[in-house]
């Protein structure tokens, strides 16, 4: 199937192709179908690829001459057949602590809406999130599938500093802060699982098109899984995606 | 090797950066100025990959534990070795136990200096630049020894003047194209952009350059999509942000204006209160 997408120069060096604007699954597919395509037929023309929820932008490694005809080319790759080309992706399971002592946040969201915590945590934890990209930090992924209860403003003032692996939500999404780094969602636990190493053989082992579930796990496993992880002794439960 | 006496206000390793791990959230990187890092390296035929520090407002003590050729680039902050005063832009012998004081600034944001063969410090993801969470490090600190090489050939070449552009740290003009989301503007908003001088804001670091000046925003944000250094995103409040090198891969804010990598060098070396104005190729 094919959708409907718009070529943008973004400056001279860069194209920007965008679908519409919304955040749907099977316009990511389009999307990463087509970085696959890209990367198949032209890797030698650019240094990279980003993928945001409904556009890819190609970096060019020398400034184009004539827009059209990039295009043209573009649009050659994007309507062409290729054979296996179909990805890998995995649903990886993430042991979640909801424990107050992490959720700093739960509370008060709970008391603005008619949630109670175990509501939050429960509606958190049964859904699977969908992988669109990943931004904002080394290893921060940007997750579809936030139950729409679960939808609530960002604090009105961010947090200078939240830690590393705290789980939060904000507007209409949710995702795991991969570093301690600023931000304004609400915290409402913590994984030991770490997101991002730059010194691992591959530092950053979830892609866009995985999926991702979240599990609650008590106080005192948190604890005992942050010793395993340390140790490099544990290693995240993952199933293969079929879709 | 190389010890830090004093380390300065913000001073850190950078090379070209980290290409190609966008997929990953990982930043680019790099020398801010990659005009000015790239002049420090080819006065010693370093290569332009060759790892330099970026020193931002000077401050700097280094002593130097072995003999190495160095140069200077960029920013004037009064270099000086052992008390004395040494050319920018030229090839200079320096010996073990030397010391390279930057001091007062004369003019310009950052400066380079290159030494033979590049700096040798860890290499992270491809790349030695320094980025919180990627390097151990990502401000050089007192007391750290940044590892050089120590096997270099006694350079036999000789000593030319080389020619700055002057326009490099005056021109206040940015070069740029339109946006992606540049259409989205009105008429109105479209000339403000053009004709205002803006002024840099406090708020001006690697990650980008926030400006005084307000244009009236009623634009939507987007679907979080591809920034990239160069980019232009206008606020919910109205104010430009111009973002460099160590900006994020993605963002959710209109981008408004692309400016040209010439520029992106020019604005590395301005700061706090200067002045600049879009000009549109």
């Amino acid at each position: 199937m094919e959708f409907k997408h718009t070529y943008k120069p973004f400056g001279k060096q860069a194209i920007l192709i965008e679908w519409s604007a919304v955040i749907n699954e099977d316009i990511l597919k389009d999307i990463l179908l087509f970085k696959e395509k890209l990367i198949q037929t032209r890797k030698d023309n650019f240094t990279d690829v980003i993928v945001g929820y409904n556009s890819l932008t190609l970096l060019l490694k020398k400034e184009f001459v004539h827009f059209y005809k990039e295009v043209e080319e573009l649009k050659l790759i994007y309507t062409s057949k290729f054979m296996n080309l179909k990805q890998e992706n995995f649903v990886w399971e993430i042991p979640v602590c909801y424990d107050q002592r992490f959720g700093i946040d739960l509370e008060e969201i709970s008391n603005k809406s008619k949630l109670t915590v175990q509501e939050i945590i429960q509606l958190h934890s049964e859904k699977t999130y969908r992988v669109f990209f990943i931004g904002f930090l080394p290893g921060f992924l940007y997750l579809g599938g936030l139950d729409s209860k679960l939808h609530f403003d960002r604090k009105p003032n961010p947090r200078l500093k939240v830690a590393k692996g705290s789980v939060a939500i904000g507007g209409g999404q949710t995702g795991v802060y991969p570093l301690d780094s600023p931000g304004g969602w609400n915290i409402i636990g913590k994984t030991p699982i770490h997101f991002f190493d730059a010194k691992s053989q591959k530092p950053c082992y979830v892609k866009a098109g995985d999926k991702i579930k979240f599990t609650s796990i008590s106080f005192e496993e948190f604890y005992q899984l942050e010793k395993e992880v340390l140790k490099n002794k544990f290693t995240i439960f993952k199933t293969l995606l079929n879709d | 090797m190389i010890k830090v006496l004093k380390p300065g206000f913000y001073t850190s390793i950078q090379d070209r950066g980290r290409i190609g791990y966008a997929s990953m959230g990982v930043p680019v990187s790099g020398v801010m100025d990659s005009y000015s890092a790239d002049l420090a390296n080819s006065v010693l035929n370093n290569s332009f990959e060759d790892a330099v520090i970026e020193i931002t407002f000077g401050g700097c003590i280094l002593k130097f534990l072995t003999d190495t050729f160095i140069s200077i680039s960029g920013g004037d902050f009064s270099a000086k070795i052992n008390n004395k005063p040494v050319l920018l832009n030229s090839r200079i012998k320096i010996y073990k136990n030397d010391e390279l004081l930057f001091g007062t600034i004369n003019f310009g944001t950052r400066c380079y200096l290159a030494v033979k063969d590049g700096f040798l410090t860890e290499k992270v993801l491809k790349s030695r630049s320094f980025y919180n969470g990627i390097t151990s490090n990502f401000l050089i600190k007192k007391n750290d020894l940044l590892p050089i090489s120590t096997h270099y050939i006694d350079l036999n070449l000789s000593n030319t003047a080389i020619k700055i552009l002057k326009s490099h740290f005056k021109s206040q003009e940015m070069k740029c194209f339109e946006g992606p989301e540049f259409d989205l503007l009105d008429e109105v908003q479209k000339e403000q952009i053009k004709k205002q001088v803006f002024t840099i804001s406090n708020s001006n670091n690697r990650m980008g350059y926030q400006l005084n000046e307000t244009i009236e925003n009623r634009l939507p944000q987007i679907l979080t999509s591809a920034v990239l250094p160069g980019t232009v995103q206008l606020t919910p409040s109205g104010k430009l942000i111009v973002l460099m090198r160590d900006c994020q891969v993605t963002g959710g804010y209109p981008r408004i204006l692309q400016i040209c990598e010439e520029s992106i060098n020019r604005l590395a070396q301005k700061s706090t209160g200067d002045k600049l104005q879009f000009k549109f190729n």
